[in-house]
């Protein structure tokens, strides 16, 4: 049984109808992403999934359980974490006071300043700046800090909707290194990339989504090579 | 290529009117103050004192129901019209709980007279009791099924809530003007005596009660909303509701404790009120939930401390401005809400806090 299993999802906004039928599944330990266009329904898809734009039709079954039916911060509470588009910080709430609410739902002391430690280690920057107000972090900072706060909800999937806009280069490559570390130690990864060529380079396996319809899902290998894929998300001829 | 002068400042007219009135305004206060007290002083020190100890007192009540209204809207982003009225329920819950204490034989008078600090105690538990838990259902009746429609609609469902509270409690408790049973030791008009100027100046036991502990409530609840996980939930939600869900923040469950804590500080002003004042009726909430509001604007809405100073600056300013301005103190509500237009046309941004706009949403 696949960790996430979403089957044939209708979403709304009002009367647009922004997923048309989507259906994708996720291993357990997979990265897998999702690549398409602007206005495609990758965002929507993570937002259906976390519950925040509940599909009118169709299932998102998490280890057989229906997603559907909860509220946004029950479906966290079953181990599903995201990283939002545009990195929704707390602007007005310092760096730790941000971290600690991404550890909202633990109770294990304990367990939370470890993977605090654990997180400032892999962001030193953030350590540096704990008392800061988050608002007033750069831009590449404040990715650094989305992140860290899903890491700390200890999420098994975490969904992560363009971890690399904005950033320098150099950052990039930093966050794709840190999306294949926590991977290794067993997070699953839903990926929303514009940055394709680099979200395949990491993902096992890769979904196309066009105009709110699943229109290719293959190996990553296979997607980096397709013909249909390289000139359209590529931009390689 | 010629160098592009920088266009004029244009000044808009809106601004010299702002400009003008403000130094009007202040011209003149500077002057009263001159006047009443180098020029031709008409009080003594004492009167000052006197002064100084009401608007405090009051100040302290104000500061306690504006952080209702901060608190509210700094999660709802509307303001709790009816906020005012869970004060009055909150008084009416002290009152009759003072009322059964004084029924109640004790120590060979009654359990209020023998035991005035469990009375007390009880009278404002009770209060606080009911006023949290009419907050909680106002928030859950009148406001939650109006989430997400536009601004408007809430508040007029608030002005609706307001009516039928004040409806209520004269349906339930009549229209009569009731007096409150205060414990014999804490007997309305007695206090402590100062001699100021060589004149005595009476320090209220009931005003020493209400400063006291609305000082205590304030540090409690500025320590809940900056120190607990409760406090860091609130502001998450405050700041994006959405984004406080995906930390598994229950963003219903946060707005109703919001409601009960705003709710609670109001039942507890509701019950200093009463000790303090005497009279409780079904419209007691009105005026102090409007000043309330002014306070809260006053010192920036949405932010804790700002309603805090806001409240005892509007009580200041209530009992010394008709003595500074030299008119008749029947004026003092108009002081309030004088000050209210000048603040959201001057500074409507308060003290300290966001602006009462639209924009964040
Ligand atoms: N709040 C909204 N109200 C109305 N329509 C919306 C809303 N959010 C998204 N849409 C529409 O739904 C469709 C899918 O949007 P979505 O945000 O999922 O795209 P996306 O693939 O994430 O795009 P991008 O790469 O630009 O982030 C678009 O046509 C968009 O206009
Ligand atoms: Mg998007």
């Amino acid at each position: 049984m696949p960790m996430l299993d979403i089957h044939d999802i209708h979403t709304y906004y009002g009367n647009i109808h922004a997923l048309k039928g989507v259906s994708l599944t996720v291993e357990e330990g997979e990265i897998v992403t999702l690549i398409g266009s602007n206005g495609a329904g990758k965002t929507t898809t993570l937002r259906s999934i976390c519950g925040l734009q509940k599909p009118r039709r169709g299932s998102i079954l998490l280890h057989g359980e229906d997603l559907v039916a909860y509220k946004p911060h029950q479906i966290v509470e079953k181990g599903v974490a995201m990283v939002p588009e545009g990195r929704g910080i707390f602007a007005r709430l310092t760096v730790a006071e941000n971290l600690d609410l991404g550890a909202y739902i633990r109770r294990d002391r304990r367990g939370i300043q470890e993977d605090l430690e654990h997180v400032y280690g892999i962001f030193p920057r953030l350590k540096e700046r704990t008392r800061q107000v988050a608002g007033t972090l750069s831009g590449g900072e404040q990715q650094m800090l989305a992140t860290g706060r899903a890491l700390m909800a200890q999420p098994r999937l975490l969904l992560m909707d363009e971890p690399s806009m904005g950033l320098a280069p150099l950052l990039v490559d930093a966050i794709f290194d840190v999306i294949q570390t926590i991977n290794r130690k067993g997070t699953t990864i839903l990926l929303v990339e514009q940055n394709a060529l680099m979200a395949l380079s990491i993902a096992h396996r890769g979904y196309v989504i066009q105009t709110g319809e699943i229109v290719l899902k293959d190996t990553a290998a296979n997607l980096k090579n397709n013909e249909t894929v390289r000139k359209a998300y590529l931009g390689i001829e | 290529m010629p160098i592009q002068k920088e266009p004029a400042r244009r000044v808009k007219p809106y601004q010299i009117i702002q400009a003008v009135t403000g130094i009007g305004c202040a011209g003149y206060l500077l002057y009263r103050l001159y006047t009443v007290l180098i020029g031709s002083p008409t009080y003594g020190t004492e009167t000052w004192a006197r002064f100084m100890i009401a608007g405090l007192i009051l100040g302290s009540v104000y500061a306690l129901i504006a952080i209702g209204y901060t608190l509210v809207y700094g999660i709802l982003r509307m303001i709790n019209f009816a906020h005012g009225d869970i004060m009055m329920i909150g008084a009416f819950g002290g009152y009759f709980t003072l009322e059964a204490a004084k029924s109640i034989p004790a120590g060979g008078s009654n359990f209020s007279d023998a035991y005035p600090f469990a009375a007390v105690l009880a009278a404002f538990l009770a209060g606080v009791a009911i006023a949290a838990l009419s907050g909680y259902f106002l928030e859950k009746i009148a406001y939650r099924p109006l989430r997400g429609a536009p601004r408007l609609v809430p508040l007029i469902s608030a002005i609706g809530a307001s009516i039928f509270l004040e409806n209520a409690a004269q349906l339930l408790f009549g229209a009569q003007r009731r007096d409150y049973a205060n414990p014999a030791v804490l007997t309305r008009g007695e206090g402590w005596t100062l001699v100021i100027n060589g004149a005595k100046v009476i320090l209220p036991y009931t005003g020493a009660l209400t400063v006291i502990l609305s000082l205590l409530l304030m540090v409690a609840l500025y320590m809940l909303v900056m120190r607990t996980r409760l406090g860091r939930a609130m502001r998450a939600v405050s700041e994006n509701k959405q984004v406080a869900a995906l930390m598994g923040i229950d963003v219903d469950g946060v707005i109703s404790q919001t409601f009960i804590i705003s709710g609670a500080l109001a039942g507890a002003a509701g019950v200093m009120w009463g000790l303090h004042l005497g009279l409780v009726y079904h419209f007691v909430g009105f005026i102090p939930g409007i000043k309330a509001f002014t306070a809260a604007v006053l010192g920036g809405i949405g932010s804790v401390p700002g309603a805090m100073l806001g409240g005892l600056f509007l009580g200041l300013v209530e009992s010394l401005g008709p003595a500074v301005l030299g008119i008749s103190f029947q004026l003092k509500d108009v002081i309030a809400f004088g000050i209210l237009v000048l603040v959201l046309i001057f500074r409507p941004t308060g003290i300290v806090g966001e602006a009462l706009t639209e924009e964040k949403v």
